[in-house]
């Protein structure tokens, strides 16, 4: 149910997905072992399921346990799959859609390399200013800012940037979690 | 209480702690010390194979025909990738293994050692769960979970990968409590919602028009569920029938059996599916050679779904009443709530149904042209099953994969779970012998017989030396047709009988073969003597290869085709197979 439109090599997935897709941010409670994350990856590429972004850190050491927030593109049905297989996985405490869920906040971090001098220097710090970009490194020639914030925030700053003399970008992913006291 | 062992030793031991009586397997370099300790006990016996593809698919059989975990042995390497098929299979059709593959020591992981593959990496996308072990004093905790995970939720293949010096290294042996062992993330939910059942019960309190459709899963849930099934399937009148997995769970003898559904399955299951209001899935998957099209499939019933595996459900028809739960105990609540609700099954609310039911039944979708002359394989398969019917022994059917294994399931009848072995969701040729042997060895004393094709049974036949040594009278009923006979119906049915590639020439001499293993081949070409042929098979105490010589271009009908909603399938009688499925049916198969 996965691939749709991919022949499955069966007679029989004639139907046409008529649902949309989705960006869903999932937040997967998982043991801190060696392989987990090939588990995950692997699941979503053998069952052919889209990562936007996945993010992955150890955030209690005590009990070695990790968080993976990830970023998926897909149809409700599927996004119900997704959530599902990766209960089945035995290291897999626990799956939240947060999207679903609603109520969360996200943050992404990027590392922005821009080069220029003159004019465009000085338009790259007012905007960088504007959008409370941190200047971590700085030449002559170039500044590395970090900056914060929702995807498209990070996407607006980069798009302005482009003009300017972008060089690269490294972003972090997507990490999130949900509003109020309590945990998941 | 602790105790002072090697790693290897601490492997034979936790496979005596979990009550294992036998296991398959093939020695080489990295698994050596194990092999040392088990040479040193008598508690735990070893079952050498000659390909560890076999070893995996014995313990299938074994597992399957018993409910306990089937065990492997492998060595590093090649030892571990030849276990890959088997390991495969057991994840689609939900078989409980375990599955110990040796690796070289820890300090070379990662070297392109002698003999070194990624194991753990290989097997992780074809297990249910799998580990590396990297320290001795992880190893009694792992061994232990791993047969807690194969056995439990929905049973499935588990590796535990063991570096050779981890197995030479001395640690502290346990058992551990199930409780503390039991990974805190591994909670399968075994207990329907009662709201959920209680909603099924009322939909079936109303249903018209309705239908079983069982699967493996109830044989999987234990013996008890089928008890289970049949009592409700009493309780309520309703028909039954099941998926190629789920064959015994409900007696084949019992007037409200309709045959097997699906691609092969009889008219009357599949019309019964694609006309009926209410839809009991008990243990089954929406398997796509059940459903047929998706969009035409049982377009007007209202489904409930009882499975163990939560992603099972919606995955490929939306229902409306989900259970998640283990089919036993789903079963006995349905069946109290039932009680509790009416004494009466509907009978008469269902007359009409069953009325158009008989009406399907009546167009014996199973029957076959019989000839004097050739020995037809629907035929020869009748006549095993009613020689097998006289036989006091308890009787084991396993099959490979082709026409013969949808002949075998149409036309060889199951009156109990546990006694039908098949690759059905990976489709495995080659299962079928290794399969038997597997059986064979868990009960001594059974008839245990092999339906094959000549193609298939060439996969793994070197399995017959296995059963040799150990003296296993395993019978191999091969159906020979000379054809890959499946391939060679789908290239009529679709390619223009274009046989490309479908013979299969240059056959062994299935009774020469027999003899140089050292056990007894027959072989039977003449309708009039098969029934003797089989009796000297049966009569015969020691492994068999029965070659016999049925018609070559025999069609297994009925058949659902590509792209055809069930209430399109081909009968018997239809007698041009290539002008049946049209250009779109074709991409799609
Ligand atoms: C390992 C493997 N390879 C290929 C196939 C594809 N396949 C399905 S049935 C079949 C032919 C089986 O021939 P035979 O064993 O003689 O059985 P028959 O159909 O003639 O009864 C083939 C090649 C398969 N199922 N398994
Ligand atoms: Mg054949």
């Amino acid at each position: 149910m996965n691939a749709h439109l991919q022949p499955t090599g069966s007679a029989y997935f004639l139907t046409q997905e008529t649902q949309q897709t989705e960006r869903h941010t999932l937040s997967v409670l998982v043991d801190n072992e060696p392989g987990i994350l090939a588990r995950v990856v692997g699941l979503f590429s053998a069952r052919g399921y889209n990562i936007e972004s996945l993010t992955v850190s150890e955030t209690e050491h005590g009990r070695r346990l990790s968080r993976i927030t990830v970023v998926v593109v897909a149809t409700p049905k599927v996004l119900v799959q997704i959530k599902l297989q990766l209960e089945r996985l035995v290291p897999v405490h626990r799956v939240h859609d947060l999207t679903a869920e609603g109520n969360y906040v996200e943050r992404e971090l990027a590392l922005i390399k821009v080069q220029g001098t003159g004019e465009h220097r000085a338009e790259t710090l007012r905007l960088a200013e504007a959008f409370r970009a941190h200047i971590i490194d700085a030449t002559v020639e170039s500044f590395v800012f970090e900056v914060t914030g929702k995807p498209d925030k990070i996407d607006s700053f980069i798009a302005l940037m482009s003009p300017l003399g972008l060089v690269e970008v490294v972003r972090t992913g997507l990490a999130a979690i949900g509003r109020g006291p309590v945990g998941m | 209480m602790a105790e002072k062992m090697t790693g290897a030793e601490m492997v034979i031991q936790a496979l005596a702690d979990q009550g294992v009586e036998h296991i398959f397997g093939y020695p080489g370099g990295a698994a050596l010390p194990i092999y040392d300790a088990m040479f040193q006990q008598d508690v735990v016996q070893h079952i050498l194979v000659r390909h560890e593809q076999g070893a995996t698919h014995m313990a299938e059989g074994y597992a399957r025909s018993t409910g306990k975990p089937g065990v492997v042995l492998v060595t590093s390497g090649p030892g571990a990738t030849n276990a890959v098929t088997g390991l495969t299979d057991a994840l689609l059709d939900s078989i409980p293994l375990i599955c110990i593959t040796a690796q070289v020591p820890t300090t070379l992981i990662g070297s392109d050692a002698f003999q070194e593959c990624d194991t753990v990496g290989i097997t992780r996308s074809c297990t249910k769960h799998n580990y590396l072990v990297k320290s001795v004093n992880d190893l009694p905790r792992i061994l232990h979970e791993a047969f807690l995970i194969a056995t439990t939720g929905r049973p499935g293949p588990v590796v535990i990968d063991i570096p050779k010096d981890v197995q030479f290294a001395v640690g502290e042996y346990y058992r551990p409590e199930v409780e503390s062992l039991r990974h805190q993330s591994y909670r399968p939910r075994v207990d329907g919602d009662l709201k959920a059942i209680e909603a099924a019960v009322d939909l079936m309190l109303k249903a018209e028009r309705p239908v079983f459709y069982t699967g493996g899963g109830v044989i999987n849930s234990g013996p008890e569920a089928s008890e289970s099934l049949r009592e409700l399937a009493e309780l309520t009148g309703f028909p039954v029938t099941s998926t190629l997995m789920g064959l015994g769970a409900f007696p084949a003898s019992n007037p409200q059996w309709l045959g097997m559904l699906g691609m092969h399955g009889t008219y009357e299951a599949n019309l019964a599916m694609h006309d009926c209001d209410v839809m009991i899935n008990i243990g089954a998957r929406f398997d796509d050679r059940i459903t047929g099209r998706i969009d035409a499939f049982s377009p007007n019933s209202r489904k409930i779904h009882v499975d163990i595996d939560p992603s099972s459900i919606n995955k490929v028809v939306q229902v409306h009443v989900p259970i998640v739960g283990d089919c036993n105990r789903v079963l006995e609540e349905m069946i109290r709530i039932w009680r509790s609700k009416t004494n009466q099954p509907r009978t008469e609310a269902i007359a009409p149904w069953w009325a158009e039911i008989a009406k399907w039944r009546a167009v014996g979708s199973l029957n076959f042209k019989n000839s004097d002359t050739v020995i037809k394989p629907q035929w020869a398969i009748q006549r095993l099953y009613e020689a097998t019917k006289k036989q006091s022994k308890e009787v084991y059917i396993t099959t490979e994969v082709g026409q013969h294994q949808m002949w075998a399931a149409q036309h060889f009848h199951f009156d109990k779970p546990n006694h039908w072995m098949t690759s059905g969701g990976l489709g495995t040729m080659g299962y079928g012998l290794p399969a038997a042997v597997g059986v064979q060895v868990a009960h001594p004393d059974a008839l245990v017989i092999d339906i094959a094709g000549e193609a298939s049974v060439q996969m793994t036949m070197q399995e017959m030396s296995t059963a040799v040594q150990y003296r296993l009278p395993i019978k191999i009923f091969i159906l020979n047709n000379e054809r890959m006979g499946m391939v060679r119906q789908w290239q009529d049915l679709l390619h223009g009988s274009r046989y490309a590639h479908s013979y299969s020439e240059s056959l062994p001499d299935f009774v020469k073969l027999a003899e140089a293993y050292g056990g007894r081949g027959i072989r039977c070409e003449n309708p009039a003597e098969l029934d003797a042929a089989i009796a000297e098979m049966l009569d015969y105490d020691g492994p068999v290869l029965f070659d016999v010589i049925v018609e070559k271009d025999e069609n297994c009908l009925p058949m659902i085709p590509s792209g055809k909603p069930h209430n399109e399938i081909i009968l018997p009688d239809t007698a041009n197979l290539g002008s049946i499925i049209d250009e779109k049916g074709r991409q799609l198969v």
